[in-house]
């Protein structure tokens, strides 16, 4: 059994079928560009805000686009009876999964390319840790594509799938220290920011592009590394209980 | 990619199998065993623990009890290994529709690890051999019903397994596709595919089958070879009198005149009657002009393996029914 040429082919049709359709693509950059624009104009403090506004147009430019497309994509193949063909294959289930999310996580990282080429229109470059600024993305794209499993394991309706997911994503907007600092959330809310994988991928954006981190990076990519594996975990549990009944 | 074979001589091996979702007992102790090469049916009516059997042998449900093996590799230890060994053609044609038929074959493929050469060349051949080259390069989406079926066929064979599993192959598709899934399947299993194939068209597994299990409300009520169960219906004696009127009145006054006699009425102009030994017509006749109809016709009925399951089916079922009310009364008292 070539595992490559199956991963590498579930890959492929998923590019394919969904990711490559001129619909997503061009939502992968209007999308984006909406956030940015939103946020760069609507201000009011002209573009003096933009760098401090970049990590959170970055981030949830990231997070809405990886978890919309994992959790639509395979709740739609799981609806249709698809996906059965994929859990059918000998394919361990772990490796199945990681395939699916493949495509999001890079889908995500290339919606963070439309609000960074227009900040550096407006403001420049100056100051900007790009061998930070890259794998912080990354990481923000694996923490909310595991997300969006996690949704896509629970919802069984594409509707489902989309409402769910903005059951977590808002809430994230304000509790992950995007636009405004965690410390000035109240002090019982704080616990919930420190929970979730978004608030360390901010901070590690405010670091790499402003140099305004609140917590080391060491600790911020640490943690998303472990939020992300518990998430990816936590969705193959379930998709074991679930899917296998 | 070559056809594995079977290095046991048992196809699939499956022992106290059991599955409950909440309530309802799915599966309740199944035991059979497939053997190599052997087309097996399993036919029971909807709700009858079909598609929870089989969605358990191919690995999408997690049994309760018991143990699968497919060609001795066991299920519940390395079921990988053991998916590596069947094709499954579901109930529902579940390819992708946004591919081509062409696409959708090498996508199955390269699920299998075919490189991509086998897997090209593989497609090729089997769309050619159902019929279906000229489209290839057709969405799955705008095919037909037919054609859809027998494309999820090919799929589930593009990777030679030894064991196939059919969930009702030909269930909503028309008489033509239908005719032409059931002589593939034929070839199939001559070639020396192992077929484990479910369905409701009792005709279709006759037609197909060498063995046949029934099942009811997740028992398995009865297993034997089709020679043996049309024997059994062989040895009983059926006979259908079509009359002017009164069918069921006369069906009701028979049963009560010839005690021996099975009478049923088909409608207010036939009755049948059946017996394990041979019918006498004349008395019946007579009996029938007496209560003041008459008789067009008197003809033997061919014994059918549908009359078997109805008759094996039916007897368990009500036996199953006494003991689900008789537990019922135990365990309300």
């Amino acid at each position: 059994m070539n595992l490559r040429v199956a991963l590498g082919s579930i890959i492929a049709k998923d590019l394919r079928a969904y990711y490559l359709k001129p619909p997503h693509l061009s939502w992968g950059v209007i999308f984006p560009l909406a956030w940015a624009g939103m946020f760069f104009i609507r201000s009011g403090s002209g573009l003096d805000s933009v760098a401090a506004l970049l990590p959170g147009v970055i981030a949830v430019s990231v997070l809405f686009g990886t978890t919309s497309m994992l959790a639509v994509t395979i709740t739609f193949e799981r609806k249709s009876g698809a996906l059965d063909r994929l859990l059918l294959a000998p394919i361990p289930l772990e490796w199945l999964m990681l395939a699916k999310t493949v495509n999001a996580i890079a889908f995500g990282v290339a919606n963070a390319v439309p609000p960074i080429l227009l900040a550096g229109c407006l403001t420049g470059f100056s100051g900007v840790a790009w061998e930070e600024v890259i794998p912080t993305l990354v990481l923000i794209a694996v923490s909310s594509a595991f997300t969006g499993l996690f949704v896509a394991v629970t919802a069984s309706e594409v509707f489902e799938a989309q409402m769910f997911s903005n059951f977590f994503r808002f809430p994230m907007l304000f509790l992950c220290g995007l636009f405004f600092p965690i410390q000035q959330l109240p002090a019982w809310l704080r616990p919930l920011s420190y929970c979730l994988p978004l608030t360390y991928g901010a901070d590690a954006l405010h670091a790499s592009i402003r140099q305004s981190g609140q917590m080391p990076l060491s600790l911020d990519f640490g943690m998303l590394i472990l939020l992300s594996a518990l998430l990816f975990a936590f969705s193959v549990r379930n998709i074991r209980r679930r899917w296998i009944p | 990619m070559n056809r594995q074979p079977i290095k046991d001589n048992g196809a699939i091996d499956v022992r106290g199998l059991t599955k409950r979702f909440g309530a309802v007992q799915a599966v309740a102790g199944v035991d059979f065993d497939v053997r190599e090469g052997e087309l097996f049916g399993f036919l029971g009516p909807n709700g009858a623990g079909k598609t929870t059997t089989i969605n358990m042998l191919v690995g999408l449900a997690r049994p309760d009890a018991g143990t699968i093996r497919i060609a001795g590799i066991d299920c519940s230890t390395r079921p990988k290994a053991a998916q590596h060994l069947v094709g499954v053609v579901p109930d529902v044609s579940n390819l992708y529709p946004e591919l081509t038929g062409f696409s959708n074959l090498c996508f199955c493929g390269a699920l299998y690890g075919m490189a991509r050469r086998d897997r090209q060349a593989r497609a090729r051949e089997l769309l050619h051999a159902f019929g279906l080259s000229q489209a290839a390069d057709r969405k799955f989406g705008g095919y037909s019903k037919g054609m859809k079926r027998k494309l999820t066929i090919a799929a589930g064979i593009l990777h030679q397994p030894p064991v196939l599993f059919l969930d009702e192959p030909t269930t909503g598709i028309d008489v033509a596709s239908a005719r032409q899934i059931r002589q593939l399947i034929a070839d199939l299993n001559a070639k020396g595919t192992t077929i484990f194939l479910t369905t409701h068209y009792i005709e279709e597994a006759q037609r197909l089958c060498r063995r046949i299990a029934f099942i009811v409300q997740g028992r398995i009520v009865r297993i034997d070879t089709v020679e043996n169960l049309m024997r059994q219906a062989d040895g009983r004696c059926a006979v259908q009198f079509a009359v002017s009127r009164h069918g069921a009145m006369l069906a009701e006054a028979m049963a009560a005149a010839f005690p021996g006699l099975e009478c049923r009425a088909l409608g207010e102009d036939a009755v049948s009657v059946a017996s394990p030994e041979s019918v006498h017509v004349g008395p019946l006749v007579r009996f029938i002009e007496d209560h003041g109809a008459e008789v067009f016709e008197a003809r033997r009925i061919r014994p059918s393996l549908e009359e078997v399951f109805v008759r094996v089916t039916g007897i368990e079922a009500a036996a199953m029914r006494q003991d689900a009310e008789r537990a019922r009364v135990g365990g309300d008292l």
